[in-house]
């Protein structure tokens, strides 16, 4: 253990970085769970999907954040027709989904995950880019050229999500069946199309994470394992729903891993996400953000 | 009466069997289908009962594996005071962590047992003595007397354990805890204004449900003669002992004993046969198909098939 000024200047600057992408794949959970309440558990497997079609793509010379663009649309509707289905299997019945719908999304996750496997093998994948390899120097520090343009898009995905959510007329639609949906039923929409829309969007914004999480490092399937604890712990340290709660939280997420893994090593990083999850659940459940 | 005859008579065939199949592969893969029977066992207590998802099997079991492996290591201890040590030290685990969780519901307390899962999984890794990331190599006593080999005493300890951890489960549903828990899970406020220590009966029912699952982890480093953190805490365990409630039905002690019969069995032929993947596949498709289609299980289809009037 090493402990000196240089340091943890260097990872905090990594955690800035890292905690941009963290908010970035755990955007769409915020919308899906944070908002919708679906106890959508393969969030990151559907994200790790994204990140195997972006290197599908990039067998095809496509730049992987091209690819990522390209994928939402097909992402979107992916969104839809699983809201759909879950609405139709266990929101219509009402009660006792709890138990049941954890189960399914958990099933799914695990189609996902295995499904990834038998196409591609467990072997770890990576996509080329110009920035990909390359690093940049910032006096002592050296930053890798990809993690700045992870952080760059995640920065843009982000905003433009808020601004999406606050000004346009479906975006504060999102936002009114999350608080009282009932009241949104009187007002004449139909709940229902408004979170079909709004749990595509949040998946397509997947594809692009998928993207990202290509970009930042080689990609394997069983990775949605980790990125459980990740997105919920960003989620939840949040507060339901908060998108700027997200991008605060992910930071928070990132730069304690990062001081974590420069100070520790690296056996003591995965535990960081759960750990800070657990302490926000014990002590303050509402997140920071919290409605 | 007719329960303790059935159990009893179950118990027997194990032995018998243990006496005379000579192939020692029916063993290993049995040791595995009655170890699920105990995980989906003790699931159910917690998640069937009270409707709590409990995602953390992992971590019980791998504490209870883990406790075992190093009280043998410290002491040698044998067998039998190692299970008593990991059910202990699993039971305490899962009244700690009830009184820290319990208060969450639905998805929050989900994931905090996902959470309580990678820590331990950390925690161990990270712990040398018992061997860190690398595992840690056991050597296998002597069986005791009347078995022939090790594999078929594990055999058969398993299968006391299962027909154990049923009776306990029967003893939970059918007495006064066993309606305290169907009350939290229809609604917990209710139940609260009834006057059900609901929160007393949760951390029972975790408690519980955890030692259970850590005294069907602690003969696992005897079963491999080997421990090492990531396959010991895998989620795997976590999905068999949830899908098998799910699958078999979870308002009936059988539903689970049902459920993880028909599913470890699928998913060691899907091995053999097929892949280890395959075997993963077998029981997302099998999970989400009979959460949507057939929510109260195989004692549910069974129940409407009996009686079609009522459908």
């Amino acid at each position: 253990m090493v402990f000196s000024f240089e340091l943890l200047q260097e990872a905090v600057l990594f955690g800035v970085l890292l905690g941009c992408f963290y908010a970035a794949v755990s955007i769409g959970l915020s919308v899906s769970f944070g908002l919708l309440d679906v106890p959508h558990v393969a969030h990151p497997a559907i994200m790790v999907f994204g990140s195997y079609c972006t290197y599908l793509l990039g067998l095809y010379g496509f730049d992987p954040i091209v690819a990522g663009i390209v994928l939402m649309p097909a992402f979107f509707l992916l969104g839809v027709g699983v809201y759909r289905f879950y609405y139709e299997a266990f929101e219509k019945r009402g009660s006792e989904a709890g138990v049941r719908g954890i189960a399914f999304f958990f099933g799914l996750a695990l189609i996902v995950e295995v499904g990834l496997i038998l196409a591609f093998g467990v072997d770890q994948r990576t996509v080329e880019a110009d920035y990909i390899g390359k690093s940049l120097s910032l006096g002592e520090m050296r930053i890798p050229l990809r993690m700045l343009v992870a952080f760059g898009v995640a920065l843009v995905l982000m905003l433009a999500l808020m601004l999406y959510l606050s000004k346009t007329f479906t975006g504060r639609a999102i936002k009114a069946v999350a608080q009282d949906e009932p009241a949104l039923r009187l007002m004449g929409a139909d709940p229902v199309r408004i979170k079909q829309w709004a749990f595509g969007i949040a998946t397509g914004v997947s594809a692009l994470a998928g993207a990202l999480l290509i970009i930042i490092g080689p990609v394997e399937p069983g990775m949605d394992r980790v990125y459980i604890g990740r997105t919920f712990a960003v989620v939840v340290l949040a507060g339901l729903g908060s998108m700027t709660g997200t991008l605060a939280a992910g930071l928070i997420l990132g730069i304690s891993e990062s001081i974590v893994l420069m100070h520790f090593g690296a056996s003591w990083a995965p535990a960081v996400a759960f750990g800070l999850l657990l302490i926000v659940l014990g002590i303050r459940p509402q997140g920071l953000f919290g409605r | 009466m007719k329960f303790w005859v059935s159990a009893g008579l179950v118990f027997s065939l194990a032995v018998i069997a243990a006496a005379t199949v000579k192939n020692e592969y029916y063993f290993f893969a049995g040791y595995t289908v009655l170890m699920f029977v105990v995980l989906a066992t003790a699931w159910n207590i917690l998640g069937g009962y009270a409707g709590y998802v409990n995602f953390g099997t992992p971590a019980f079991f791998g504490l209870g594996a883990y406790t075992a492996a190093v009280l043998f290591k410290a002491t040698a201890a044998p067998l039998a005071l190692q299970i008593v040590a990991a059910a202990a030290m699993s039971g305490l685990l899962g009244l700690v962590a009830g009184l820290l969780t319990l208060r969450l519901r639905g998805i929050f307390f989900a994931i905090a047992t996902i959470a309580l899962t990678v820590i331990m999984e950390t925690l161990f890794i990270n712990w040398r003595y018992a061997g860190g990331a690398t595992g840690l190599q056991l050597l296998r006593p002597a069986p005791i007397w009347p078995f022939a080999s090790y594999t078929t005493m594990l055999f058969v300890v398993m299968a006391a354990m299962a027909v154990g951890a049923v009776a306990v489960a029967r003893y939970v549903e059918t007495s006064w805890i066993g309606r305290g828990l169907r009350a939290i899970r229809d609604s917990e406020e209710a139940a609260e204004c009834s006057g059900v220590p609901t929160l007393k009966l949760k951390v029972f029912a975790c408690a519980l449900s955890g030692a259970l699952m850590g005294a069907a982890g602690a003969p696992m480093p005897m079963y491999l003669s080997f421990i090492e953190p990531a396959s010991t805490f895998n989620l795997n365990y976590a999905i068999g002992a949830l899908a098998s409630p799910m699958i078999g039905g979870m308002t009936h002690y059988m539903g689970p004993v049902i459920g993880a019969i028909l599913l470890s069995t699928l998913q060691q032929v899907v091995t053999v046969t097929i892949s280890g993947e395959m075997n993963v596949m077998v029981v997302g498709v099998l999970l989400v198909v009979f959460v949507v289609a057939a929510p109260e299980g195989i004692l549910g289809l069974f129940k409407r098939w009996k009686k079609p009037s009522s459908t």
